[in-house]
């Protein structure tokens, strides 16, 4: 591109000014544009609903605040579909600040649910290093990789974890993902290697990735993919949160960033026309 | 010597998971599991290795007073900080060695630890990864252009992919009578992301596994010794 299509184009302080408004007012006017249903959600919402009462079910929180806006509500309306269901949930953690967002989601809902005990209805194991090791050891020996909860408490004295010895004992394992490791190597180790059902969300950006995981195979049993992804799983759960709060500001900010597009188009070739005109 | 024994080391590692692989039975399956059980211990190192070679390199940084070195300043100050508090009064759960700092806990209302991480390190993460949102948008402005077919082609499908995964995309397209449902652009969107993206990231995946057994196959044979430094 010449320097003169490059001339021309918009101040970039007015289009960060212009998206900042767009995020912004949405948040503040609701506009309650239509949530649609999709597939792959429908498929992670039918996995939880054919789980079996009184199930065992590893939540694995694979990420860190830089992507709690689209992990965060998948995590709780998940959370809360489980209790709902009686599903007893138990925490892990392939990524540090994974623990601390797990207990996050726990201590908003607890209250909620005043018949869930800590440690027998839920427990959370915390962060333990090594990727897909620490997996594929947890496949062969669930006790020797997690013998104590995230307090300290020894494993032997949490209900919930009696009999759980590897993935056998599972109903199924739900990945919340933003990178490696994350929901990739669940589905190499905890669906491939051990045949347990893998289900996951995952931010917006990296769904391209792991949709391939989603296929006749099941791989992996739906996919909750970013704000979207969230918001349609709160739809289905009739529990309304961040998620679908925050999908009027993301409608309006992809709305203005598609207007930039198309200016930007339109400029380049104005100017690529001007300067054939002048016969550069 | 010094290059033999790293090379045998990880030349019979390196055969024996393979081997478990096929055979998980004894006493493949049981040497596997223990070499599991090393890795994760050497990767809790890893932490620790890493939080010295931050500390090394900021240092380095500021003692050569390299460009813009006042920010490492505050990056080891936050380091020290967060693990200084961490230590003394602990996190929400666990005491530190000073206990669980109730003084300090009545006034700001959590433990030093958790008040830093709620408050400053949440946000100011989220703010990072917020702020692509703006670059994302100057530069769609500013490179994404039809200049080919094959750009064209792209800038369609995303503009596609962006409207139907938004609730836009199913009120711009929402009143279309069933018969023409698949122009409603969530459909179109789904499409795409199901069959065109989904066959190309499966091309890459397939690419990029095969070149993992490459690479993996050239350390196990001793053949790539970079890890080892040098060459």
């Amino acid at each position: 591109m010449s320097e003169n299509v490059k001339k021309k184009q918009i101040d970039r302080r007015w289009i960060f000014l212009l998206l900042f408004l767009a995020v912004a007012i949405p948040l503040i006017f609701v506009i309650g544009l239509p949530i649609e249903t999709t597939e792959n959600v429908r498929m992670v919402h039918g996995l939880i609903e054919q789980t079996p009462k009184g199930s065992k079910v590893i939540i694995s929180f694979d990420y860190d605040p830089a992507s709690k806006p689209e992990l965060h509500p998948m995590g709780k309306a998940l959370m809360e579909h489980c209790f709902d269901r009686d599903i007893k949930v138990i925490v892990t953690a392939l990524w540090p600040m994974g623990v601390q967002m797990a207990e996050d989601i726990y201590s908003k809902i607890k209250d909620n649910y005043p018949d869930k005990k800590y440690g027998v209805d839920y427990v959370n194991m915390g962060y333990k290093a090594g990727g897909i090791v620490t997996i594929q050891a947890m496949g062969k020996n669930f006790r020797d990789i997690f013998p104590q909860d995230m307090n300290g408490t020894s494993i032997d004295e949490l209900p919930i974890l009696d009999g759980i010895n590897n993935f056998d004992n599972l109903g199924f394992v739900f990945a919340l993902s933003a990178g490696d490791p994350g929901i990739k190597q669940w589905v190499q180790v905890a669906h491939d290697t051990y045949g347990r059902p893998v289900s996951g969300g995952v931010t917006g950006v990296s769904a391209p990735a792991v949709i391939p995981y989603v296929n006749q195979q099941q791989q992996l049993i739906g996919l909750l993919a970013g704000l979207k992804g969230a918001a349609e799983y709160e739809l289905l759960t009739e529990t309304p949160g961040t998620a679908t709060s925050g999908m009027d500001a993301q409608s309006v900010a992809h709305l203005i960033i598609i207007i930039f597009i198309v200016a930007g188009n339109i400029n380049y070739w104005r100017n690529k026309k001007a300067e054939k005109k002048r016969g550069e | 010597m010094k290059r033999k024994i790293p090379l045998l080391i990880t030349f019979l590692v390196g055969v024996i998971i393979i081997i478990s692989e096929f055979i998980p039975h004894k006493p493949f399956g049981q040497i596997t599991g223990e070499l599991e059980n090393w890795y994760l211990i050497i990767a809790g190192f890893a932490i620790i290795l890493g939080q010295l070679s931050l500390f090394k390199v900021n240092l380095f940084k500021i003692k050569h007073r390299q460009k813009n070195w006042q920010f490492f300043i505050i990056t080891l100050l936050s380091f020290i900080l967060m693990v200084s508090i961490g230590i003394f009064w602990g996190t929400e759960n666990h005491p530190g060695i000073f206990g669980n700092g109730e003084t300090i806990s009545n006034t700001i209302g959590t433990k030093p630890f958790d008040y830093l991480f709620d408050n400053v390190y949440q946000n100011l993460q989220a703010t990072m990864f917020s702020l692509l949102a703006f670059f994302i948008a100057s530069a769609a402005y500013r490179a994404f252009i039809a200049r080919t077919l094959e750009s064209s082609l792209l800038l369609v499908a995303a503009i596609l992919v962006m409207l139907g995964n938004t609730s836009l995309g199913s009120a711009l397209t929402g009143w279309l009578p069933e018969s023409l449902s698949f122009l409603h652009l969530p459909r179109i969107s789904e499409f795409i992301m199901k069959y065109p993206t989904t066959a190309g990231q499966r091309a890459i995946m397939i690419g990029a596994a095969f070149g993992i057994i490459g690479s993996s196959l050239r350390i196990i044979l001793g053949i790539e010794r970079s890890y080892l430094g040098g060459e």
